[in-house]
């Protein structure tokens, strides 16, 4: 077998997985090396993505709709593991990318060197991330999941001190409680079906005999507890504030992609297994995932309305964020007008960029007000790192001119993607899924109409929070303005750059949402293309 | 055989939900720990309980699938063993570091206001 374009698929997973293995061997002084290595690695699996976003969208004979497979071990594919690579899984893998880059590069202004291994657990997260997005199999899944938590334990207590070990040890203790839950799904999936594959499964939930249905369904219940939990859904959502206020600047920017990977899985699973061909599972779960969507939503606008710090805020922005695309993908999946999917999938990248650049303006803006200082405070007791302190005295680097200017205008671009203001595309996002929740007036119940009650409030309140913060940093603000270097101010300039072409490509981003919900309401199509994937070794299997 | 299994399972994951709801991070460990066991038990008696069969096929000819048992939740109990036992090692690492750092083996890094 020679080696041709239909391994492109597996090298999102290969490229970190090597990159991060290689780095372990590298001395922790090697910082350099270390940057350029992870630096190539991001961008290769990055220009990977692409060309698979690129090939997902196929041509008008497969129906704007290609789906990549591949078999490991050249197994057929109810009883191997399969990776699949559809529009959505190579959306979020782009998705991925676009964050991981400006994130390392935020790293590369100092803090890859406040503790070790900065980088391989980065890729490892990667590879654990871009993993979940790929897989076509429930086990390999929950393998994956632990790659990208294992990696996230690590990223999470990076730099140490007091508040981020115990940020970290409630992160870890709820994660492990929620992977045995997983497990207990998984389990009970595979005692009742017989198989943990995704397409299978979905060819055997319309005709499951009714006396295994119940079981299906409770595995399937505790199955999404678990998603539920990594998407940060209230009332599993306690955990999350503390534990992303704790991270480190660039981890807590790449933490924004983690609980869209609960909400990927949810979408996925839902999509495939309760779709509308699922006979009496049909729509299964999908009051829930409302109901839950909307607690988060109104918890999220209460926690940024009442958080003191801009940390805080946005991480309760986090949970508005992946509230309001999962109940909107309940709407969608309790039958209500496909539209609102494909906002809301525009909705999920453009608020993760934008969440992910407010993380990484957090620092500069508290820089003045000394909320550095306290955080190298608690920075500096852990692990006797105490050569920061030399390391970050002769920080040589381009700082920029009229920094408050720069900020300001950052967090303002942020602001209006958040809030959902034009000219941004959180806008466009937003008005989507309220004309999606609006159009057919017969169909608008009142769950809807309190959706969209509750969707333009959550606008509101992150609106005046963020406000709030911008008028104390930048009108407020007394004396010189805070020294901020061009590499730290970069990676956020990028990600608004990304909302800026996102908003204005909208015709074809937007169209790509279009076509890759409409992919996603027919799963039949993807569930045939697995398990009809053809095997690379197909004369000589007969043996 | 199956009340057996089930009570035994029963006992684990009780006696692990009620460690793991304890103030004590020692005792959240230990929590976890019984609940792992319990999760695997389970995941192992998904794939039915067959007793003094084998789980791998022999080579060739026609085989009748109910003499065996079914090998794919040994598999998926011996991966769910090896990563939680490793993640069981990060936690306890943590837990030293927060007793460390903090003084206190409470959970929330400090002891309760008296």
């Amino acid at each position: 077998m020679t080696p041709g374009p239909e391994h492109l698929i597996i090298a999102p997973i290969l490229i970190p997985f090597f990159a991060g293995a290689l780095m372990l061997v590298y001395d922790e002084r090697q910082r350099r090396a270390k940057l350029t290595i992870s630096l190539v690695a991001v961008a290769a699996t990055l220009l990977a993505a692409i060309e698979l976003l690129v090939r997902s969208k196929g041509s008008a004979l497969t129906g704007n709709n290609d789906i990549g497979f591949y078999l490991l071990g050249d197994w057929a594919a109810p009883y191997g593991i399969v990776l699949v690579a559809d529009r959505l899984s190579a959306m979020m893998l782009v998705v991925t990318g676009l964050l991981a880059l400006p994130a390392l590069l935020y790293a590369a202004a100092g803090w890859h060197r406040q503790g070790q291994h900065f980088h391989s657990m980065f890729q490892f997260l990667l590879m654990g991330v871009n993993g979940a997005f790929l897989t076509g199999d429930l086990f390999n899944l929950f393998v994956f999941f632990e790659v990208l938590l294992a990696a996230s334990y690590g990223l999470l207590l990076h730099g140490g001190g007091q508040l981020r070990v115990r940020g970290g040890l409630h992160y870890i203790a709820i994660n492990l409680t929620g992977s045995l839950l997983f497990l207990i799904g998984v389990s009970l999936v595979y005692g009742a079906t017989g198989t943990l594959n995704m397409a299978h499964l979905s060819n055997l939930v319309p005709v499951l005999p009714e006396a295994q249905r119940p079981l299906f369904h409770a595995g399937a219940a505790v199955m999404g507890l678990a998603f539920l939990i990594k998407a940060g859904i209230w009332p599993m959502s306690f955990w999350l504030p503390t534990a992303y206020m704790a991270g480190a600047a660039p981890v807590a920017a790449m933490f924004a992609i983690m609980t869209k990977v609960g909400v990927y899985i949810i979408l996925r699973l839902s999509f495939l297994v309760f779709g509308a061909g699922a006979g009496a599972s049909a729509g299964f779960g999908a009051p829930v995932v409302i109901a839950g969507g909307m607690a988060t939503v109104a918890f999220g606008l209460l926690g940024v309305l009442a958080s003191q710090g801009l940390g805080r805020m946005a991480a309760h922005l986090v949970l508005v964020s992946s509230g309001t695309v999962l109940a909107a993908g309940g709407f969608v999946l309790a039958g209500d007008n496909p539209q609102i999917m494909a906002a809301a999938l525009f909705y999920l990248v453009s608020s993760t960029l934008a969440i992910s650049a407010l993380f990484l303006l957090i620092e500069p803006m508290s820089r003045e007000e000394g909320g550095i200082a306290v955080l190298l405070a608690l920075t500096a007791d852990a692990y006797g790192l105490d050569e920061r302190e030399e390391d970050r005295q002769p920080e040589v680097g381009l700082a920029i001119p009229g920094t408050l200017a720069v900020l300001g205008l950052s967090f303002g671009a942020c602001v209006l993607a958040l809030a959902g203001l034009p000219p941004l595309s959180g806008f466009i996002g937003k008005i989507g899924i309220l004309q999606g929740l609006l159009a057919e007036g017969a169909a608008t119940s009142a769950l809807s109409w309190s959706f969209v009650a509750l969707l333009i409030l959550s606008g509101f309140a992150t609106l005046v929070g963020l406000v709030r913060v911008g008028i104390q940093t930048f009108w407020a603000s007394e004396g010189d303005s805070p020294r901020v270097l061009a590499l730290e101010i970069a990676p956020v300039v990028a990600l608004i750059g990304m909302l800026v072409i996102l908003t204005i490509k909208a015709d074809v981003t937007f169209g790509y949402m279009r076509d890759t919900s409409e992919a996603m309401l027919q799963p039949s199509i993807y569930a045939q293309g697995v398990l009809g994937a053809p095997r690379a070794a197909e004369g000589q299997a007969g043996q | 055989m199956e009340i057996v299994l089930s009570a035994a399972i029963g006992t684990l994951a009780a006696s692990g939900i009620w460690l793991l709801l304890r103030p004590r991070t020692f005792q959240v460990i230990v929590g976890l720990c019984l609940l792992s066991y319990a999760v695997n038990l389970f995941i192992f008696v998904m794939g039915r309980i067959t007793l003094g069969a084998p789980p791998i096929m022999p080579r060739g000819g026609f085989i009748n699938p109910a003499a065996y048992a079914d090998p794919l939740p040994q598999a998926l109990v011996l991966t769910a063993i090896v990563i939680s036992f490793a993640t069981t090692a990060l936690f306890l690492v943590v837990l030293i570091a927060s007793r460390g750092l903090t003084g206190t083996d409470h959970v929330d890094g400090q002891e309760r206001e008296p």
